[in-house]
Order: C-alpha cells, then sequence, then structure tokens
C-alpha cells in the first residue's frame, strides 16, 4: 500500500500487515469474524504477485500454508471458532516440523459455534496448547486497528526468525472495529528472512541446530533433501523414535523460544509505576480498562494497566516486577488469570462469558474494590 | 473530549454507511481520531440496523456508545430499542415520518427532518441517509462540512455523486435553517 492514513478495520489491517510484511501465499476457508481478512487477501495478494488459494476447510487450509512455506514463501492463514479448533492438529506438525507460519484467530463468543459475530477471549490458553504434545508457539494480541497492521511485521519476523508457528490473536470486536492506521513507507517497515544453509546440500543435516537452537531451512527444490516428517526425527529429518531422539528434539523446540522468551515479550505498562493496583487485560478488553484506570485515577486511586501484547511465551517477569494487587479482566472464565496466579497469590478474576467487553464502570469497580 | 453518537434504523436504509462515512470523516478528514462499529447480528434487509461512532482528540479508548451524545434514527423501532443510550440533555436527530417521539423525549433537544420525502424528491430515496448526513453535519457541527462530504465522494460510486451532493446539501441546508429557528 502506498504510505499514508487509512481507515480500516481490524480485518483489513491484518491482510495489509501481512503484506507489507511479505506473505505472499494465503490458504483459507472463510469464518466470521475473519471473512473480510480472506476477502482482503483474495483481492491484494494477486496485485502483489501472491497467491490467494480458498480451500476446501480449515484443515486443508493450515496445510496448504505449511507446504508453501517449504517453497521459502512467508504464509498465513485466518480462522476463527471452530476453525481454529480444526487447524489444531496441523499447529503441532508446524511446531514439529519447524515450519514458519502465521495462523489469525479472531476470537468469538464460544464453546462450538457459540457467538459467531461477537467478542470471545476464550481461545488464550488453545493458542498454546491447542495441539497435543508439550511445545512452545509465539502468541500477539494486539487491542487496535494500528497495532495490528505494526504487531503483524513482528509476528512474520518471529515466525521466520525462530522457524515456528505464530499464533496471532484478534478478537470480533477489533476484526470489525474501523480505525484510522498510519502506513508507514516501504524503507521503514523492518524484515526479517529465515535463515538458510550455507552448506551444500551433501553437506547439510536440515534439522541440525545452529548455537541458537534454530536450525537453517532450505528452499525444498533447491537440491537439499528435505525429510519434514511429524515423527521425531533426528537431524537428517528421519524418524527416530527413541527416548534419546525425543529428549533432544523436543527440549529443543521448547528451549529455543523460552531461551529467546525476552526478545519475543511486548507489554505495555500504562500507568504502572507508583500503582497500588493493576489489571492485566488483552485485546479489545484492554480498551476499557484503560479508560476505568483513568476515571480510578481520577477518584485518587492510584490504578495502572499490564496490557499483555505477547501471550506466549508467558512475559512472566513483568508480573513478578510489581508486588500490588493484581486483577485479571478477560472474556471467559479465567484463563490467563490462572498464569499470573503462578507468579503472585494476590490476583483476582474479573470475567464475562463473551459477547461484549467489560463496561468500564464494571472494571472500575473491581479496582476500587481491591483497594479498599 | 470523546464525542459518542448512535445511528439507528432498519436494514437497507443505510445506517451503517452512515456511520462509516462520518468516522472516517472525523478521523481522516478533520485529523482527529475515530472508532465505527456496527452490529452484525441483523443485517438483512427490514431488520433493525444500528452503528456507533466515538470521535475524540485523543485515542479512542472503550470503542462503542456508553452514553450518546447525538442519536440519529430512521425507524420507529430503532427509537423505541436505542432512546436509553441518549444521555441526558444530548441530541435526538429524527426522520419526522418515520419516527414520532413520545413523551419520554421530552428532556431531549428533538431536531427533525423528512429525510425519507425530501430523497424520494430528489429522485432516490436511497439517499435518504446522505440528507440525514448533512443534517446532522448542519446541526451538531461535530464534523466539519468539508470532511463529511469528501467521505461521502469516497464511498459513493462516481455516477451517483451528482445525486448525493443534491442529497447533502439538501439536508445541509435544512439543518442551518432548523438550527436558527
Amino acid at each position: 500500500m502506498k504510505p499514508g492514513y487509512y481507515f480500516w478495520s481490524g480485518d483489513i489491517a491484518a491482510a495489509e500487515g501481512a503484506i507489507a510484511a511479505g506473505c505472499r501465499f494465503y490458504a483459507g476457508y472463510p469464518i466470521t469474524p475473519s471473512s473480510e481478512i480472506a476477502e482482503r487477501m483474495a483481492l491484494r495478494l494477486p496485485q502483489e504477485g501472491g497467491k490467494f488459494i480458498e480451500m476446501e476447510d480449515e484443515i486443508g487450509s493450515i496445510a496448504a500454508i505449511i507446504g508453501a512455506s517449504w517453497t521459502g514463501e512467508k504464509v498465513m492463514t485466518a480462522t476463527a471458532g471452530p476453525g481454529i479448533s480444526l487447524m489444531n492438529e496441523n499447529i503441532g506438525l508446524a511446531a514439529m516440523t519447524e515450519v514458519p507460519i502465521v495462523v489469525v484467530n479472531a476470537m468469538r463468543g464460544a464453546p462450538s459455534t457459540g457467538l459467531p459475530t461477537l467478542i470471545g477471549q476464550g481461545d488464550l490458553m488453545q493458542a498454546k496448547w491447542g495441539s497435543h504434545g508439550s511445545y512452545e508457539i509465539i502468541s500477539l494480541y494486539p487491542d487496535s486497528v494500528q497495532e495490528t497492521f505494526d504487531l503483524m511485521i513482528d509476528a512474520f519476523n518471529y515466525a521466520e526468525k525462530y522457524r515456528v508457528p505464530v499464533m496471532f490473536l484478534i478478537d470480533a470486536m477489533l476484526a470489525h472495529m474501523y480505525e484510522k492506521i498510519y502506513v508507514p513507507p516501504e524503507d521503514e517497515i523492518v524484515r526479517i528472512e529465515r535463515k538458510r544453509p550455507t552448506t551444500p546440500p551433501e553437506e547439510t543435516l536440515i534439522y541440525k541446530a545452529d548455537d541458537d537452537l534454530i536450525p537453517p531451512m532450505p528452499r525444498i527444490g533447491e537440491g537439499y533433501k528435505i525429510h519434514a516428517s511429524g515423527l521425531t526425527h533426528n537431524e537428517k529429518g528421519y524418524p527416530e523414535l527413541t527416548p534419546q531422539a525425543q529428549e533432544k528434539l523436543v527440549r529443543r523446540l521448547n528451549d529455543k523460544i523460552r531461551k529467546h522468551a525476552e526478545e519475543i515479550w511486548k507489554v505495555e505498562e500504562y500507568k504502572t509505576e507508583d500503582a497500588d493496583v493493576i489489571v492485566v487485560a488483552m485485546g479489545s478488553e484492554s480498551r476499557s480498562v484503560r479508560l476505568a484506570v483513568d476515571l480510578a485515577r481520577r477518584e485518587g486511586i492510584k490504578a495502572g494497566m499490564l496490557r499483555l501484547i505477547t501471550i506466549w511465551p508467558f512475559p512472566y517477569k513483568f508480573i513478578e516486577k510489581y508486588n500490588v494487587p493484581y486483577i485479571v479482566a478477560e472474556i471467559n472464565y479465567g484463563q490467563i488469570y490462572h498464569k499470573v496466579r503462578e507468579y503472585t497469590q494476590d490476583v483476582e478474576l474479573l470475567p464475562k462469558m463473551g459477547g461484549e467487553i467489560h463496561k468500564p464502570d464494571e472494571v472500575l469497580r473491581a479496582i476500587r474494590r481491591m483497594v479498599q | 473530549m470523546r464525542i459518542e453518537i448512535k445511528f439507528g434504523g432498519l436494514g437497507g436504509q443505510g445506517i451503517i454507511t452512515a456511520g462509516y462515512i462520518t468516522a472516517k470523516a472525523a478521523a481522516i478528514y478533520d485529523g482527529k481520531e475515530s472508532a465505527f462499529t456496527q452490529d452484525y447480528s441483523a443485517e438483512a434487509r427490514g431488520g433493525a440496523s444500528t452503528s456507533e461512532v466515538i470521535i475524540s482528540d485523543e485515542k479512542v479508548t472503550y470503542p462503542q456508545v456508553l452514553n450518546a451524545d447525538y442519536l440519529v434514527l430512521m425507524s420507529q423501532s430503532a427509537y423505541r430499542d436505542y432512546l436509553d443510550k441518549l444521555k441526558e440533555g444530548g441530541t435526538l436527530i429524527i426522520d419526522e415520518d418515520l419516527v414520532k417521539p413520545d413523551e419520554k423525549a421530552k428532556n431531549f433537544k428533538i431536531y427533525k427532518i423528512p429525510a425519507t420525502r425530501f430523497a424520494e424528491e430528489i429522485g432516490n430515496p436511497i439517499v435518504a441517509n446522505i440528507i440525514m448526513l448533512g443534517f446532522f453535519t448542519a446541526i451538531t457541527g461535530v464534523v466539519s462540512k468539508d470532511a463529511m462530504w469528501k467521505s461521502i465522494e469516497e464511498r459513493i460510486p462516481k455516477r451517483f455523486l451528482e445525486l448525493n451532493e443534491r442529497a447533502f446539501l439538501k439536508g445541509y441546508e435544512y439543518g442551518e435553517k432548523m438550527k436558527k429557528e
């Protein structure tokens, strides 16, 4: 896009952010409230020399982007609700085979088909634990149309750098809400490309990691022997079904994220320096919390907000940093609340089952209760 | 300064379009911040339709209407459903042929325009929402006339621009007149 100001929805910003990040392949199956991402990609990718494919379902969609990523392209799909549940098997495959992909999940009221057009935040835990097995992925969650665009570029950079699926969370409110957005000039966008092997094919083991625990990734069709298996594999990529191979591989898959966690963490600390009470919030919900914090300050209550932008790996050091009571405001019946509780005993949950975010008054009342 | 506007009517009256045009006018052409949301639950033609616009000098926090400063209505069912969203002393703007206010509206400033009738006179009832936007612009001044027109111009197909310009000016001039009365 030409640099300048636009008036976009979160969905449009997600699609345009992906294109700005270098995404040139999208396979998807439209579902509310993510459909406008597919719609925008269908229009824009051909203009940018990319490919858009409408698939038969969500399982096919994520399988297609995993395959396409091996050709060296940056790839994305988007879904919501039941669609993300269907995709989870192959998120595990991408984690195991270390394929950079970006998956957008526009969270809506759930479980099941729930509230297709209305907000939920019930997939925060699923973002990390959705597929079977013990693995780490990266998950990011913006709170505005501008941040959706900006953060999408980080999402692709993380996927490429760490060779990992990035679960890009938005929610039904953000997906459909329109705001002003600034698209920066081309030369201000920083893009990271995945590492490629520097040795010739006959000397390369495609799953041999460097010191940073990340193996360089060859492009399929360039002569490298590529065997990408969801089975536990050795450095050659061949199945090696032993506890020793499992220990080595799965430990590395987790450690390559854990050891770089601090580089991945993004947290907004809003009026927290002198705070007597801190509300933890994410996505659209944080917009209500921000207003509630301002209202509390007007009453003389020193409230603050920790807005988690990186959800996974969980930015626990920010919780440990403050010795104050916490409130976790989320649109579910307690998910990130339990994560926060791992790092402090003094925490209360402000839940909502879905369909809307908390009204600022509801958050304000919780803040007042906490400082009494 | 936070300003909250709610549009309400029936599917097909351009209620969603009116909200989008207003929010974009404020953000892109008046250089303010705005957020536009719509109710997706009843998009079918003839069903209830509503959209919300928040305009602010700073980044918009809570993106939906808490206590509307302005309520713009084009159907009696919208009047029934949304009147309680209008804050005390707020401004109610209605299509006078389609909305009949009762005593519940007595504490609001009320501005009336026969927008749909005017649209039919101009040649197409489809521009009733644009007449309403002209009227809204003149009455409230929350969006400048230039910004509102630019935003309409960008949203409307070229071949309908002339019709829409007549509609916009009709509403605007009627609003100027009503404001003086």
